[in-house]
């Protein structure tokens, strides 16, 4: 069986900056695989700008900003292959692909980083009642048909959720000459970046319908029309509140999921995040697994994407220098109240750098609180926030030394 | 002029259409959909009933029992993959277990083996069943199928031994003129000596055409929760909760695929097509399944649907000639077991009814089995290299969710009832069955399709008419 020190399992934003600094830390001997006939994912297809502000100085589409990773990645000759599907990962770290030159391949990899990207939350994952016409798509299925083939998917359309997809497909549809007839939210609150609502929403004059849902869809062979209704706390219809639109489009943008499907035979334990547990060098709970990117858990920006792939390949480099063992002093970090899910999971103290980044959300927006970081009854870090929301990711990093030896949990929670 | 039409090409159609294939007549199977099993068939509870639940001395009894024994052969032939995975019956009350000895006394009548189990004898093979469980009957003859699989095949093999078969073609008119039926659809007239009446919620208008008819076919609507394949065995059995004059209940399965289905609710609708689901309904399904088994991850659904069962108002299976000719033949209110009793209806209705007033010969060339499918998911990877050595097709994968190659697609398409929409390539491939439910491999499907059929992409329609996804090119 041919082996590898480190194989990149996808060829997107999080496979390619993992890659390059694979490459520069010394790390020769890597494949990277990816799926399509073309590198840098889901960037082909979001052809708006607003990338790359943090890691180039520079505003950049989502084409810019993959080609200048792909370009890298040729330059450093670094190895990939494309239209090359992963069939399964096991264990012992033996890779599993097909492609129609090679056939079914397998290669045995000192260590994985798994950047396998999110899935859009769909029609049957939010139980979606009513017919079940043509006419609902998920945003980035109608984002890839209309920026990648060409083609628009309605004229008259409703987006339900204020994720950022369906936001930027608003402006997006609303330029190929599309009516968006508005954006329902069942949060009181967007799901989306506040850039997004002013740039997509607002100066487009779109309505945002908060507390918000599609009761149900109505259409035989196409989609005609769909059933608003307001929704209490409980996420409960408000019985009487219901409204209709016609439509020939309704959007789902309402969420993204951690594409795990490859870590179901790694016996992995799952955080709130939807992704897998991890240590501070994102490292799984299988010996020399590592996973980064929307496939551990959902980024704001893709900027933030290539920065923890980056990490990652710093933690394989320790991996494979023998240093990252996953001994000593272990501390699990707990989301505390308000806090819905942080990274890393757990962190083996001895082991990890010298400063150590916490990436987290809250579960909803809350104004002037404090955000306490807590060993026992011991506040290591407090941070006051004038308002906080859960569309954006905090990041904290905190000194090695601050972490005394003799508690083994970190507790991440708000004080209102 | 033909010797037999077959109006409907769901599973009782298809499988019709294939016992006559066995025999030299010349036959024609209709349909108004674009496809093969796009009603009834494709969507219900996937469940080979073993029989003990039908009144006894009813048609549904004879045939559920018949026919469930007829499936592993069957199966065989057809290359469909069948799961003998047998069904519990699960009683949470003592009342409910004098219910389940009653049932026991039945299924003996029937001529069904089961067997009562203690609570323990259930939690130690049914580790997620509620705790509230008291006792179980077990069926071990209950099956689980892909009745859309089966369906296909079943026509498949017709077509290849020699039937004729006609989509999109939705019966307007019968008329009985010299002896012989005059079929006009909305395009064509078939003329037939015979008519197998297989409509299924529409048999009853389909009947109507040619007399009066004193009942009616009333579609009884089951919601449904399909979710991933997340964990082998998080249940390993059918289980029903106890039989209620409403059906059998809400009951919680592993399908042929690894997916779990849960489901389902019935309630009469008005409308023969009516598929639509509904946020109550679908919280009365999740709850009655809680009842059954511990924590649900309803939170892997990947689908929610709705199928009708045409549901006849003398509740028993129509299997008759009609009264006032007996050249024409209904087969109708095949609502549950009707998968399960399908085979036995098929042979029934060809052996018995349609050879008492038509003489049939058997054909010496007749090939009982199905062309096979290669699965690349089930060879090892010695045998999946020298597939792809022959036909590197089979290395492309164009779902990534199911893992679907190319050679796959190129072979459904090559084969004698082709897909020719999105839906029924989902239907045979399982292309958009997965977590993403299309959303990455749908639009590379379209593609690949236009390019196939030299079409544009805007002519690629997902089912029926005016369903195309692209629907305005920029």
């Amino acid at each position: 069986m041919i082996e590898k020190d480190l194989v990149i399992l996808g060829g997107g934003a999080a496979g390619l900056s993992a890659a390059i600094e694979a490459h520069n830390l010394g790390i020769k001997d890597i494949l990277l695989l990816e799926k399509n006939n073309y590198l840098g994912g889901i960037l082909n297809q979001c052809i708006h700008n607003g990338f790359g502000l943090h890691e180039f100085k520079e505003e950049l589409t989502g084409p810019e900003f993959m080609s200048r990773l792909a370009q890298k990645v040729v330059e450093l000759n670094i190895p990939y292959r494309l239209e090359s599907n992963i069939l399964s990962l096991t264990k012992d770290k033996i890779v599993t692909y097909s492609n129609d030159s090679e056939g079914v391949v397998q290669i045995k990899a000192k260590s994985v980083i798994v950047t396998c990207g999110s899935l859009e939350r769909g029609a049957g994952a939010i139980n979606l009642a009513g017919d079940r016409p043509v006419g609902i798509y998920t945003a980035g299925e109608a984002q890839l048909l209309l920026n990648s083939f060409g083609y628009l998917v309605g004229k008259k359309v409703f987006i339900l959720g204020s994720g950022d997809i369906g936001l930027i497909m608003a402006r997006r549809m609303s330029l190929e000459g599309a009516k968006v007839v508005g954006v329902a939210e069942i949060n009181p609150y967007s799901a989306g970046l506040n850039r997004n609502i002013v740039q997509c929403l607002n100066d487009f004059d779109i309505p945002l319908y908060l507390s918000t849902t599609v009761k149900k869809c109505i259409g035989k062979h196409r989609l005609e029309k769909i059933v608003l209704a307001k929704v209490d706390n409980c996420f409960n219809i408000i019985e009487g509140s219901e409204f209709e639109v016609d439509i020939d489009c309704l959007l789902l943008s309402v969420g993204l999921l951690p594409n795990v499907a490859l870590l179901n035979n790694l016996g992995l334990n799952f955080s709130s995040s939807k992704g897998p547990l991890v240590n501070q060098d994102y490292e799984t709970e299988c010996d020399g697994v590592f996973v980064s990117g929307n496939g551990l858990h959902i980024h704001d920006l893709v900027d933030y994407v290539a920065l923890e792939s980056r990490e990652a390949a710093r933690g394989v480099k320790k991996y494979l220098d023998n240093k990252l063992l996953n001994k000593g002093h272990k501390i699990i970090v707990k989301p505390g109240k308000g806090i819905l899910y942080a990274v890393p999971n757990y962190i083996f103290i001895d082991e990890a750098d010298d400063q150590i980044t916490f990436k987290f959300r809250v579960n909803k927006p809350y104004k002037d609180i404090d955000i306490l970081f807590k060993i026992g009854d011991t506040v290591i870090r407090k941070i006051h926030k004038n308002a906080i929301i859960p569309s954006e990711m905090e990041v904290i990093k905190i000194e090695k030394n601050k972490f005394v030896d003799c508690f083994d949990e970190l507790t991440i929670e708000i004080k209102e | 002029m033909f010797d037999i039409i077959v109006i409907g090409a769901g599973v009782i159609g298809s499988l019709i259409a294939r016992k006559l294939s066995s025999y030299k007549c010349n036959v024609l199977v209709l349909d108004k959909e674009n496809d093969v099993g796009n009603g009834t068939s494709m969507a219900n509870s996937a469940i080979v009933h073993s029989g003990y639940d039908p009144v006894p001395g009813t048609n549904k009894a004879k045939f559920n029992v018949l026919g469930n024994k007829m499936f592993p052969k069957m199966c065989e032939q057809l290359d469909v993959s069948l799961g003998k995975i047998g069904s519990l019956t699960i009683a949470v009350n003592d009342e409910q277990i004098s219910t389940l000895k009653e049932l026991a006394q039945r299924a003996k009548i029937n001529g069904v083996e089961v067997k009562l189990l203690t609570k323990e004898e259930v939690i130690a093979i049914e580790p997620n069943i509620t705790s509230e469980v008291k006792g179980a009957l077990l069926a071990p003859s209950a099956m689980i199928v892909n009745p859309f699989t089966l369906t296909l095949h079943a026509l498949e093999n017709a077509v290849d031994n020699g039937v004729n078969v006609c989509f999109n073609e939705m019966v307007k008119d019968i008329k009985y003129v010299d002896n012989h039926f005059e079929i006009q659809t909305e395009k064509n007239i078939y003329q037939s000596r015979f008519i197998i009446n297989c409509a299924g919620v529409y048999a009853d208008q389909i009947h109507a055409l040619i007399e009066d008819i004193d009942y009616e076919i009333n579609p009884r609507k089951g919601q449904y929760f399909l979710l991933d394949h997340f964990k082998p065995g998080f249940v390993r059995h059918v289980l029903f909760p106890l039989p209620s004059e409403k059906g059998k209940g809400v009951l919680v399965s592993p399908t042929t695929s690894g997916n779990y289905i849960v489901g389902p609710s019935s309630e009469f609708t008005s409308s023969k097509d009516d598929v639509s689901t509904d946020a109550e309904t679908l919280k009365s399904v999740r709850q009655q399944a809680s009842n059954l088994v511990k924590n649900i991850p309803f939170n892997q659904t990947i689908r929610v649907f709705a199928g009708l069962r045409p549901t006849p108002s003398t509740h028993d299976f129509i299997i008759d000639f009609a009264k006032t000719n007996k050249q024409f033949i209904n087969v109708s209110g095949i609502e549950s077991p009707g998968l399960a009793s399908s085979p036995a209806i098929a042979e029934y209705v060809v052996d018995n009814l349609l050879q008492s007033v038509f003489t049939l010969v058997k054909k010496d060339d007749y090939n009982p089995i199905v062309r096979k499918r290669i699965n690349p998911k089930t060879l090892s990877i010695d045998e999946r290299n020298a597939l792809i050595k022959e036909n590197n097709a089979y290395g492309k994968i164009i779902c990534n969710c199911e893992k679907v190659t190319l050679g796959e697609l190129l072979d459904e398409l090559n084969r004698s009832v082709p897909p020719r929409t999105i839906k029924s390539i989902k239907k045979r491939l399982r292309m958009g069955f997965g977590k993403c439910q299309g959303g990455f491999c749908h639009p590379n499907l379209i593609k690949l399709l236009a390019s196939y059929y030299h079409v544009d992409m805007q002519d690629i329609l997902y089912d029926g008419e005016n369903t195309n996804i692209c629907c305005f090119k920029k």
